[in-house]
């Protein structure tokens, strides 16, 4: 009976803004601090105090504008929303109704698949709860108040969850990239709301929907999604109808319980903030900022393909985080072999990394360490198998490769001087041989650059052995 | 020591040649405060005030530079943030309310010397025309008690004129300086909205609300306009605008305008004959007087009665008992503690002020009544910019007539919030209007005369007052 149905999924997502302080003090943007220590008489809403833009957090919301392609409004006006919540120290929260930062935009799928985004808007995140035993009772955190929030909602065109977390992704990975935003979704800084319905197929009329909050992982995301689709299809066939309300998603019991219907829903009772004045954005400063946005993930991908020449499933890993492609891109600038490079982050570093979280592959191995690796490794200079466990022995370490390699006795290094001197005496025991050049000329100098290698143990190196023994050769002809 | 007669400057002068010690000066009005309190003006005289006049007569015989304000004795409102010291509103919700910061508009009054000496009784959270409101009782009028001193500035406005302070600040949403001020024979000044920080102002009404100084001459309100007056990284609505000195003025030629429709309203006052008699002095000292045309005030009592109560009603939702307001015990779930706690700890005009609010801004009344009202506050300023450019000044009467009497009003709030029939259009237009006195009812208390400016032209206002009073006395 599934099968008879659409999926018609809208979503909103939150995402905390990447700014040093608050968007409407001066107070510290930083989780994990003492509870209650970034925080000041604007930000817990003390009585007489007033908001004062941050003009980043602006500039922040019109660069993940940018990243979906939206239009810029030429003015921003800050709304209150009101509601009482112990969280919501003013008891309104600032927000934006009809004038947002960001209208429309998109996000095109893997297969094509065009998800229209209806605005971005921009907002302040509210406080804490938390909750003790009852003894103490709840407690509130105020840090996260007053910390800026763009909510970015789509068009109702996603129609299951894989779309939806491929959607999530993307849109993440643009505000990551974009150094917009963290999106750490452990920590809060990402979160997102699921409204869906489901109709039967290619009925036009849409069903009722349900909306479900603060979904905090993309798998969270994808349970609620195929739950809820699939209880609304149930009760639909059971003749029940849909009733439009706020669910709230269980992740351990992996169900949804309904929170309150339409008609408990709060009227906001929205109104400009006559404390903020509205923003005009100007077409110069909207360009200016477009100037800043970094290449984005999609962009990389495809650059890793055309210009780096690298399969697309490399391509696809080594942009699927921002910290991945730095590190690539870091070890990139000493290696100048992109496929080796992707080769030894994708099998190696990567791995290593699964075993610890990290934030950044520099904490498994330095860019250094890893750039001489492999680099000696391909210039010969120490064997595979010894790389292997230099590496294995770099990772999560302090030690200096190169040092280590040398008083591991791992290098094999030959001066030049060294080289043409083995070369010689290679050249000197067989002249039947290098008689025969003029004839022979592809063979006798691979025989040459054998009988090296043979003499000195492998130990020499052939990119440099090939241009002397051929200039030699070469000499003896002429 | 004839303290009363003095201007803040002659104060001021006499204080730093020390023919007056700023603790003498302060022990002065201490006991006036103590001699009328009956009037219930003043809620709270701060422990540390001659300590602090003590500071100011020691940095004097230092020899130090002193401000402009050295050693004068200052009444703020109840509803003005000073770091340490109780700020109430005049609510029984925050009696126990301590500020943890200062008011910008209180701290200019400290940078330049002034030594703060309590706070002034008030209509709770500045709702109310009479101070009746007051969760601490009413304030009674300097000259009668069984009249009301107006608000919802009352007790700043009494304590001004029963020398308790060299000058008081007031706060003004809808009239509240000027109509105590009128009612008390002193002089009462709102700003242009933006010239004044409302930063540590605890907010009534954010887009109307306005701190100015209740004194006892123009010339004194010109000086403590000076320093309060500029803008605050704090407060986005404060204006870039300087404060342009103006230079003397002088009647002969002045355009005075009489706005048709206020007119029409004014003569159902007892008092209309005065204002008239006012125009005629002007037009003698050779100052025209123009009839001007704003249809839009007939729409300015209904529009700031939508306006106040729907942006009070939202700065008012952070007094939920949670976390610096008194809370109701015995409650049961976080609805039931905002529920008993607003309930026990609002008063009645407050209670009835949110309730509109939230009627006007609720979803299917939003855009007939709040959008509305909006619509008018921006006509009116444009009608007001647009008069200005032919006229210097706007007169009307602050009031209908004389302070009414205490109860009078309190059972018919339309009747009260008419009160303001005169003054809210200068809130809504954002101009700046000051209240001075013009005469004596039938019970021969004071009636004011207010003139109304142009936007950021707050100093010129007091000059051409200055040469009104001059006629007019």
């Amino acid at each position: 009976m599934f099968e008879d149905y659409d999926i018609v999924i809208g979503l909103e997502v939150h995402a905390e803004l990447k700014t040093k302080t608050k968007v409407f003090c001066s107070c510290k943007n930083e989780f994990g601090s003492e509870p209650n220590s970034n925080c000041c008489p604007v930000c817990v809403g003390l009585p007489g105090a007033l908001p004062v833009l941050n003009k980043k957090a602006v500039e922040l919301t019109i660069k993940a504008g940018h990243t979906i392609g939206s239009s810029i409004s030429p003015i921003a006006v800050f709304e209150r929303k009101n509601y009482f919540y112990p969280d919501l120290a003013k008891a309104y929260q600032i927000s934006q109704l009809e004038r947002p930062i960001c209208v429309g935009g998109s996000i095109t799928l893997d297969s094509g698949k065009v998800i229209r985004i209806n605005r971005i808007h921009l907002e302040e995140d509210a406080g804490k709860l938390v909750h003790k035993n009852d003894k103490i009772g709840t407690l509130i955190d105020y840090n996260r108040g007053g910390v800026p929030l763009i909510e970015m909602v789509t068009e109702p065109d996603i129609s299951s969850a894989e779309e939806a977390v491929e959607f999530l992704m993307k849109y993440r990975s643009n505000l990551v990239f974009g150094d917009i935003a963290d999106c750490k979704m452990e920590q809060g800084g990402m979160r997102c709301d699921v409204n869906l319905s489901v109709k039967k197929k290619g009925s036009s009329v849409l069903g009722t929907r349900t909306e479900m909050k603060n979904l905090n992982s993309f798998k969270m995301v994808q349970r609620a999604i195929e739950f809820e689709a699939r209880r609304q299809v149930e009760e639909i066939e059971a003749g029940k109808t849909i009733v439009q309300e706020t669910r709230k998603w269980d992740d351990n019991r992996g169900r949804s319980f309904a929170m309150r219907s339409k008609e408990e829903a709060q009227d906001y009772r929205y109104f400009p903030d006559p404390d903020i004045l509205s923003v005009e954005i100007s077409e110069d400063v909207v360009n200016s900022i477009k100037k800043t946005l970094p290449e984005l993930s999609h962009q990389k991908k495809l650059r890793y393909i055309e210009e780096l020449g690298l399969p697309a499933y490399d391509a696809k890993i080594l942009t699927s985080e921002k910290y991945i492609c730095e590190y690539f891109e870091k070890v990139l600038d000493k290696v100048k072999n992109p496929k080796i490079v992707s080769n030894w982050v994708m099998t190696e570093v990567l791995a290593k990394c699964k075993e610890q979280a990290v934030e950044s592959l520099e904490e498994v191995i330095s860019v250094k360490n890893l750039a001489y690796i492999i680099n000696a490794v391909q210039d010969k200079e120490i064997t595979r198998i010894n790389g292997k466990e230099l590496f294995e022995d770099a990772c999560y370490s302090e030690f200096d490769a190169e040092e280590e390699a040398k008083s591991r006795g791992m290098v094999v290094k030959m001066s030049d001087q060294d080289l043409e001197k083995f070369i010689g005496e290679v050249m000197e025991e067989n002249r039947s041989a290098v008689a025969d050049y003029k004839d022979n000329p592809v063979k006798v100098e691979n025989f040459f650059i054998g009988s090296l290698m043979k003499k000195t143990q492998g130990k020499a190196n052939v990119e440099k052995a090939r241009p002397i023994i051929h200039e030699l050769l070469e000499r003896s002809v002429r | 020591m004839d303290i009363k007669s003095l201007s803040i400057e002659e104060l001021v002068k006499k204080i730093k040649s020390k023919e007056f010690s700023a603790k003498e000066v302060t022990k002065y009005y201490l006991a006036n405060i103590e001699k009328y309190k009956g009037k219930n003006a003043v809620l709270e005289v701060f422990e540390d005030a001659v300590e602090i006049a003590e500071d100011i007569d020691r940095k004097i015989a230092s020899g130090a530079d002193l401000g402009l304000l050295a050693g004068v004795p200052v009444i703020i409102k109840d509803n003005m943030l000073y770091e340490g010291k109780k700020c109430t509103c005049a609510s029984k919700f925050l009696k126990d309310y301590v500020s943890q910061y200062t008011s910008t508009a209180v701290q200019k009054l400290i940078d330049q010397d002034a030594v703060i000496i309590g706070r002034a009784n008030m209509d709770e959270f500045a709702m109310g025309g009479s101070c009746e409101h007051s969760a601490f009782g009413a304030c009674k009028n300097a000259y009668d008690d069984t009249r009301v001193s107006g608000g919802s500035s009352g007790g700043s406005a009494v304590a001004v004129a029963l020398d308790m302070c060299a000058f008081a600040l007031g706060s003004d949403t809808g009239g509240s300086i000027r109509q105590p001020s009128s009612f008390n024979g002193m002089v009462g000044l709102k700003p242009t909205y933006g010239r004044v920080s409302r930063y540590g102002l605890v907010a009534f009404a954010s887009s109307l609300d306005q701190i100015g100084p209740i004194t006892k001459s123009v010339e004194d309100a010109k000086l403590v306009l000076k320093v309060i007056a500029g803008k605050d990284i704090n407060d986005q609505t404060t204006a870039d605008e300087p404060l342009v000195d103006s230079k003397p003025v002088n009647l002969k030629g002045l355009k005075f305008g009489v706005i048709s429709q206020v007119d029409k309203v004014a003569k159902n006052s007892k008092y209309y004959a005065i204002y008239k008699d006012i125009e005629k002095k002007l037009a003698l000292a050779g100052a025209d007087i123009v009839s001007v045309d704003i249809p839009e005030y007939e729409l300015s009592l209904s529009s700031y009665y939508v306006i106040q109560p729907a942006e009070a009603t939202s700065n008012l939702g952070r007094f939920d008992g949670v976390k610096y307001t008194t809370r109701a015990g015995d409650v049961s779930g976080i609805n039931d503690l905002y529920k008993k706690s607003r309930t026990e700890g609002f008063g009645d005009e407050v209670k009835r002020r949110i309730m509109l609010g939230n009627f006007a801004l609720s979803s299917g009344y939003y855009d007939a009544y709040y959008k509305n009202a909006k619509r008018v506050q921006k006509l009116l300023k444009t009608k007001f910019e647009e008069a200005f450019k032919k006229v210097d000044a706007i007169i009307m009467p602050t009031t209908y007539g004389e302070a009414f009497e205490i109860g009078s009003k309190t059972k018919d709030p339309v009747s009260m919030y008419a009160e303001d029939m005169f003054t809210i259009v200068a809130n809504l237009a954002g101009v700046p209007a000051v209240s001075v006195p013009c005469g004596k009812g039938e019970s021969g208390l004071p009636l004011g005369l207010q003139v109304v400016g142009k936007h950021f032209d707050d100093l010129r206002l007091l000059e051409i007052t200055k040469e009104i009073q001059k006629e007019i006395k």
